[in-house]
């Protein structure tokens, strides 16, 4: 008995873990390369092509070379907290992850093997306020470094990051709402029941969500916190090496953490489209975890695509969109949504 | 690092390694955000569509000069800019690269006047020195191919 209690609450996880976290960071690895290649595609470039087959080894090569160059830390720098505050962006990017459901599960050797590594009651209020840490990787990373730049790319990140925040949050309990569970699990059944993915029913709220999470993660164009032609590289002004590396990384693994959200609570987690249709019952040939990576796919894409095609805006334009319009509107499609879910139950009986 | 550069004798894993090492270098040199003058348009050049730098893998143009490898001095060095020009120098981390593009930043060029800078070599070590007036984009990527060549010969273990 014990022996099984070992394997289904101790190895299956380590082994779980282990999976996620190699898949995640050639993802990582890999997404650099894919963001090289797509940018280089949009500005009809060929991109890396060099560094073996089609530049395929870029990233081996700029990681280890990464990990060679000059240990450097400013004099001035408070050198506890400019070591630290790179791991705290990867620590909360990939503890978020524990929670994101890849699949339905399986049974394997007569052992429970669900395909997510913590199926957790408050799994969103979770990834919100994992993906929120990050903040303090920016704000400490930017004021460690005692220069000026970096501080005021540190202030512009906290700002902007906290700003955005509220919205996508008002975004995310008007799903909650119609969902009726907080667990990641529990919000694909939902749409499995309801037979829809979320952003047919709440198409308002998946704009905004979608608005938010690019904010959210610094990317362009909200990426203001390191905008090149006014605060050198903002907050990561004086990190090299690898350190800087962990900053990258840590951007692009909250990337997939804030895919991997909008995939769980818009798009269906691992649904075919129409789940309940018999239309589309062929679509299940395409095994679960492979529509979640596809749809994930989607929204790396999609991040990467409006780099390459919009300007960066300017800092009041960033606060005004965030402030007086996303704001508002979120709370207006909360305050709807409950008024048709309570007419809806009242229909209902 | 600085524990075991420098160490060694030559033998076949200190070789091995050491070439592999400056391949991952010769293979992501990234510029700094940095021109000077009319040679900086041609490198700017050099990262369009026309030219793509990005095929070598150096499109990465860091502005900061802590995570950059390579500084490319594009253009006339005044004597007001070289205090600068050797401040970002020093600010970049090892390993770090000079390209001197065009005649003025090599030999002051068609300046050889009270306020520029007689040769960029007079205040940073220049490793490739590229000539032209200004250098098209093909030849800022000979210097790089020559700098690259350069790398490779590098010793990083070995003493």
């Amino acid at each position: 008995m014990s022996t099984e209690l070992l394997i289904q609450y101790g190895v299956i996880p380590i082994i779980q873990i282990l999976v996620v976290m190699i898949v995640v960071l050639t993802v990582v690895a890999y997404g650099v390369y894919a963001e090289r290649k797509i940018l280089a595609f949009i500005h009809s470039r060929l991109g890396p092509m060099r560094v073996g087959p089609w530049g395929l080894f870029q990233p081996i090569a700029d990681g280890l070379k990464l990990l060679m160059k000059e240990d450097l830390r400013p004099s001035v720098a408070d050198s506890l907290i400019f070591v630290m505050a790179p791991a705290i962006l990867m620590l909360a990017a990939f503890s978020a992850l524990t929670m994101v459901p890849f699949g339905e599960g399986t049974t394997m050797f007569g052992y429970e093997v669900p395909y997510v590594i913590a199926d957790v009651n408050i799994g969103i209020l979770a990834m919100l306020a994992l993906s929120s840490l990050s903040v303090y990787a920016v704000v400490l990373g930017g004021w460690s470094s005692n220069s000026k730049y970096p501080l005021i790319g540190a202030l512009r990140g906290a700002a902007q990051m906290v700003s955005y925040e509220v919205a996508l949050a008002f975004t995310v309990v008007a799903t909650l709402m119609i969902a009726g569970t907080m667990s990641t699990v529990g919000i694909v059944e939902a749409q499995r029941e309801l037979g829809a993915w979320f952003f047919i029913l709440q198409p308002v709220g998946f704009v905004i969500f979608v608005i938010c999470m690019v904010a959210e993660t610094n990317r362009l164009p909200f990426d203001l916190p390191e905008a090149e032609t006014e605060l050198v590289s903002g907050y990561f002004t004086e990190f090299s090496g690898m350190r800087w590396a962990f900053y990258m990384l840590g951007e692009y693994a909250a990337m997939i953490v804030m895919s991997c959200l909008a995939v769980t609570l818009y798009l269906g987690g691992w649904l075919r489209p129409f789940p309940n249709s018999e239309l589309t019952a062929f679509l299940d040939v395409i095994p679960g975890p492979l529509w979640f990576v596809l749809k994930g796919f989607m929204f790396m894409y999609f991040f990467m695509w409006i780099r390459g095609t919009y300007p960066r805006y300017r800092y009041d334009q960033l606060m005004t969109i965030g402030w007086k319009v996303l704001i508002p509107i979120s709370i207006a499609n909360l305050f709807f949504t409950g008024i048709i879910i309570l007419l809806v139950q009242a229909a209902a009986g | 690092m600085g524990l075991i550069e420098h160490k060694f004798e030559d033998n076949i894993l200190t070789t091995t390694v050491d070439g592999f090492l400056n391949w991952t270098r010769k293979s992501s040199i990234w510029p700094m955000t940095f021109g000077l003058a009319c040679c900086a348009i041609e490198m700017i050049a050099a990262g369009g569509p026309r030219f793509d730098i990005a095929r070598f893998g150096m499109e990465v143009f860091r502005a900061t000069p802590r995570q950059a490898d390579l500084m490319i001095v594009s253009g006339t060095v005044t004597l007001k800019m070289a205090p600068i020009v050797k401040r970002l120098y020093d600010q970049m981390p090892e390993p770090k690269w000079v390209i001197s593009m065009g005649s003025c930043s090599t030999c002051g060029g068609p300046y050889p006047t009270y306020a520029v800078l007689q040769g960029v070599e007079r205040i940073v070590p220049v490793d490739v020195a590229v000539p032209g007036c200004p250098p098209r984009p093909e030849a800022l990527f000979y210097g790089l191919m020559r700098l690259q060549d350069k790398i490779q010969e590098m010793k990083v273990l070995r003493k």
